[in-house]
Parts: structure tokens; sequence; C-alpha cells
């Protein structure tokens, strides 16, 4: 722990000196038009807490990010937690949908021949296509058909679901794959000796021991998602959402909002994949995995 | 009518599939890449049929015959949009963001408190949302390429960077002790031996690194940019609704993507020609 605190401690300082050398510039137009002169004092003090600084110092982005957590009420559209909400419902729909079709994939690709030579090329090059080159696409598909509508959630968050759930699919069907075909021929061949059938094979050996690469490529998806759940909020002029406060940010010219909406999607991930870590410990811990 | 032959078709190919899959050529080089051809072939035809035949309007989905058309009417501006988003943006910043990465790594490698200390923040940094750098990056080197370039060299130094630091502790100590026992110095070492031997999880973190680098370029430009790009024109072309235009982007884009990673992988196999992966293909 201790050197990772030591690098940590010198990114921060090196955030404030950075902030001041890049703020500086400011600071010595605003003294010129004024016709004052910039002591070391005035410089320090004045990077530190300006309005539209290039580089916000920390502590500006932490009050920001703390404002924006506790000043308002958590259904307020100015709290940070609200639109961590939102992006948070479109990760999560689109991690759910993503790892169900990675997982069926997965299995029919294990299965049959002909899906594993005529998808996989498929689905190598499905992750070579830069998914947000269709997020505009499928955000103007969604509406225009209004999914939504039928489901009874608005169209913007199906869009964020299936660009989400592109995003994360692919990791989980490699992981699957490799999981699936985990079992070695010793373990085959004694099911073979119990007589058991295919499909009992499947469940019973296949599965279960394909459960810690399916959790290693969750937390790895589940990243993915999030990245796919704000990208989707860029291009859709969307006003709520992480994304959408960055979009806000940047519009309006004030790096602060932007760096607070980072760090709180940066909080969102660290959490994401904490709770599937803990979802991984308890599962494995009821197979009877010892860790 | 145009339904019932696409469907036909589609039955078809995968019959045919099915088939040469289970066929004693299975392993040949040539069925194995017409089995996939022949899946997106009849995944075109099933396309054209159902928009054809149930006259989907142009504004949800247009045919591939429509796209085919437009990439045709608009290879000019398709061109400059590539040159401005994949060759100037993502391939430039690519290339600084993996080369400062091996660096890094390299040096990581040599200082063991920067490897207790910088690799599990890598580690961490490396599964955030780093495209959300790019409205700040917009705004410290405006809207032409050089922004991108910027996001795109952060999105790519992590991946990269944790993969060649696993990748440079990869050679066996055996193999270490006998650079040793020959009085190798810590350069010759690390040049013919640990290199090499890292390049397996190198090329592994680029070819990550290849898809993420498309992602920041074009996601970079919705924050800003000149009126040439590809997330430029998608998103101006959505707004005028022209989807054949938007629909020949996104093959340009799927085309540049998978190119862009083939030459990573062949690369690879070049490189790394020893490695069990590689062997028997």
């Amino acid at each position: 722990m201790g050197p990772v605190l030591g690098v940590l401690a010198v990114i921060v300082a090196f955030w404030y000196g950075a902030a001041v050398w890049l703020n500086a510039t400011w600071t010595y137009d605003q003294a010129a038009r004024d016709g004052g002169t910039v002591t070391v004092a005035l410089l320090l003090s004045d990077t530190m807490a300006q309005e539209r600084p290039v580089l916000p110092p920390p502590h500006q982005v932490v009050g920001e990010l703390w404002k924006g957590l506790t000043a308002f009420n958590v259904t307020s559209k100015k709290s940070l937690f609200y639109h961590g909400y939102v992006t948070l419902v479109a990760t999560f729909s689109g991690f759910v949908l993503g790892s169900l079709l990675g997982i069926f994939l997965a299995v029919g690709i294990v299965q049959s021949r002909t899906m594993e030579l005529g998808m996989m090329p498929w689905a190598v090059i499905s992750q070579t296509i830069p998914v947000v080159a269709i997020a505009p696409m499928i955000v103007v598909l969604s509406n225009s058909l209004g999914f939504g509508d039928h489901l009874g959630v608005s169209n913007a968050l199906v869009s964020k679901t299936i660009i989400a759930a592109y995003l994360s699919y692919f990791p989980v069907l490699v992981g699957m794959i490799k999981g699936l075909r985990s079992p070695d021929q010793m373990q085959l061949d004694q099911l073979k000796t119990y007589s058991a059938s295919e499909v009992q094979g499947f469940f019973k050996l296949r599965l279960p021991s394909s459960v810690p690469y399916l959790f290693t490529s969750l937390k790895v998806g589940i990243a993915a998602s999030l990245v796919g759940a704000i990208v989707g909020e860029l291009p859709t002029g969307a006003i709520e959402g992480l994304g959408a406060r960055m979009l806000i940010g940047s519009q309006f010219g004030s790096p602060i909002i932007v760096w607070a909406a980072l760090f709180a999607a940066a909080i969102l991930a660290g959490v994401l994949i904490l709770i599937v870590r803990v979802l991984e410990t308890v599962v494995t811990k009821r197979m009877g995995v010892r860790a | 009518m145009s339904i019932v032959f696409a469907t036909g078709f589609w039955l078809v190919c995968w019959v045919v599939n099915a088939s040469l899959a289970r066929s004693r050529f299975a392993a040949q080089k040539s069925v194995r890449i017409a089995i996939p051809v022949l899946f997106g072939l009849a995944i075109l035809a099933l396309w054209q049929g159902i928009v054809t035949s149930l006259s989907v309007p142009e504004v949800i989905l247009p045919a591939p015959r429509s796209i085919g058309v437009a990439i045709g009417a608009n290879l000019p501006t398709l061109w400059a949009d590539f040159v401005q988003t994949i060759l100037k943006g993502a391939l430039s910043g690519y290339i600084l963001g993996a080369g400062s990465a091996v660096a890094v790594a390299i040096l990581v490698d040599r200082v063991p408190f920067l490897r207790a200390g910088l690799l599990p923040i890598g580690n961490f940094v490396a599964a955030l949302p780093i495209v959300g750098i790019a409205p700040i990056m917009v705004m410290w080197f405006g809207f032409d390429w050089q922004s991108k370039a910027a996001v795109v060299v952060v999105m790519v130094f992590f991946p990269v960077l944790v993969n060649m630091v696993a990748g440079l502790s990869a050679s066996e100590r055996m193999q270490r002790d006998l650079m040793a026992t020959w009085g190798g110095t810590y350069w010759q070492t690390l040049v013919k031996l640990r290199l090499p031997a890292a390049m397996p999880f190198l090329f592994n973190g680029l070819k990550i690194a290849a898809t993420l680098a498309l992602i920041g370029a074009i996601v970079a430009e919705n924050f800003g940019s000149p009126t040439v790009g590809m997330g430029f024109r998608i998103s101006t072309a959505v707004g005028q609704l022209d989807l054949p235009l938007v629909w020949a982007e996104i093959a340009v884009a799927a085309l540049a993507g998978s190119v862009f990673y083939g030459f990573v992988a062949a690369l690879e196999r070049a490189v790394t020609f020893w490695h069990p992966s590689q062997r028997g293909r």
C-alpha cells in the first residue's frame, strides 16, 4: 500500500504544479489588463481558484464533486447521484443483455462447429468496428422505431442499452468459450465412463468449470458497458447522465463540471467492478472453491 | 418475392456452410475463409431482401445496394474523413501512446518502487471510462486532429503499459540466470531475452488498443471538430437523414478498423512466430 500512496502523492503534487503552470497565463493576462503586477503569492492563490481554469486543481474538482453529491436532493437534476443513476441503469441493462448474449453465443459456438466457423470471425470483426460510429445510427433507429414506447421506457435508454451491450458481449463471449472448453480430456472421459449424456456433461462439468472464466470476463464486460452507456449519451443530445454532464460542461466551457463528471464516472466504475468481485467471491465460495 | 429468394439463399448458404464445416476440407485455409464470407453474404442478401420486399423506408434502414451507391458517389468525402480521423487522429495517437507506454514499462520494470506503486494505479485506470477526457482534450488542444490524437494517446497508454510490464517479467528465472552466467549486461539481457519474450504480451495490449484508438478518435469529434472527419460526418448526416451516407461511413469505419486490427495481427505473426499460439497454422 505504501508505494501506491507514494505514487498517488507524487501525482497530486504534479497536478498542483501543472495547475499553477497552466493557469498562470490567465492570471498574467488579468494583471496586465488591470495594470497590476503578479507576485508569487497572487500567482499561487489565483491559479488555485479560477472560475474557468485550464486545469482545475484537485481540491476544486473534489469540491465540485462533493457539491454535486451532497448539496442537492438526490432526485434533483443538479445532483450527480441523479445523473449517475441514469447512467447506471443503462450500464446495468446493457451489461445484463450483453452478458446473456455472450453466454448464449458461446454455448452455441462450443456446441456447433458450423456456428464456430461461421460466427466467430464476425464476432471479432464486430469489435473492430468502432461502436461509436454506429451510436448515432442506433439512437435514430430506436427513436424512429419506438422500441422504448412499447417497453414503457425511454427511447434514449434503449439506444444506450444496445450500445452498452454491444461493447460488453465480446469479452464475455471470449471468456465463456475458453471456460466451456476448459475441462480436460480426463474429466470428459470420466463422464463418458459414467455414461453421462451430452446435456448432463454440459450442465455438470462444462458449465461449472466455466464460472471462474465467466467472472474474469464479467469484470471487463461491466467496465466496457459503462463506457458504452457514457458514449451512448453523447450523440443523443441527452440532458441526463454522466456523459451528458461532460457534454454540457464542454459546451459551457466549464472544465470543473467535466472533471467532476469524469471522477464520478471513475468512482462508478470502481464500485461496479467491486460488486462483481464480491459476487464472484460469494459464488465461488458456495461452489466450494477455496480462495 | 425477393424475401423468399433471400431466405432461400440464406438457407442454401447455411446448408453449404454446415456441410463444409463437417467435411474433411474444414482444416484448409480457403474453406476457413469461405465459411465466414458465405455467412456474411447470406446476411447481406437477407438484409436486401427484407428491405426491398417490406419496402422499409430509407430513413430507417437503407438497403445494401443504396449504401454501395452512396460509397461510390462520395469517395472524395469518405477519403478526406478517413485521412482526418484515422490517419491523423487515431494512428498518430496510437503510435505515440503505445511507444511511450513501452518506454514507461521498461522504466517501471527497472524501478521496484514504481512497480509496486504505479502498476496497481495503472490497472485501475485501464478499467476506467477514459473516453471522458475527450472534452478536456478538445479544450486544451483545439478542434483539429491534435486533440483527437491526445485522447487516443491516453486511451492507448494504460492497456499497453499493463501488458508490457507483465510481458517483461515473462522470461524464466533459468533463462535470466543463463544470461547472467554469460556476463550479459542489463541492456543485453533486455534486448536479447526479455523484450522478445515480452512480445506476445505486448501484442495482446496492442490489439486491445487498436480498437480503443478508433473509438477515442471518433468520440472526440462529438466535442468539436473541423468540418471534416468520420464522427463529424456521421452526426451531421444523421441530422440530414442522409442514411445511406451514414452507413457508407460506418462501412469505411468497419473496413478501417478491421484492416488496422488485421495489420497488428499480421505483425504479431511475423514477430512472435516462435510462440506456441502461432505454430501449426
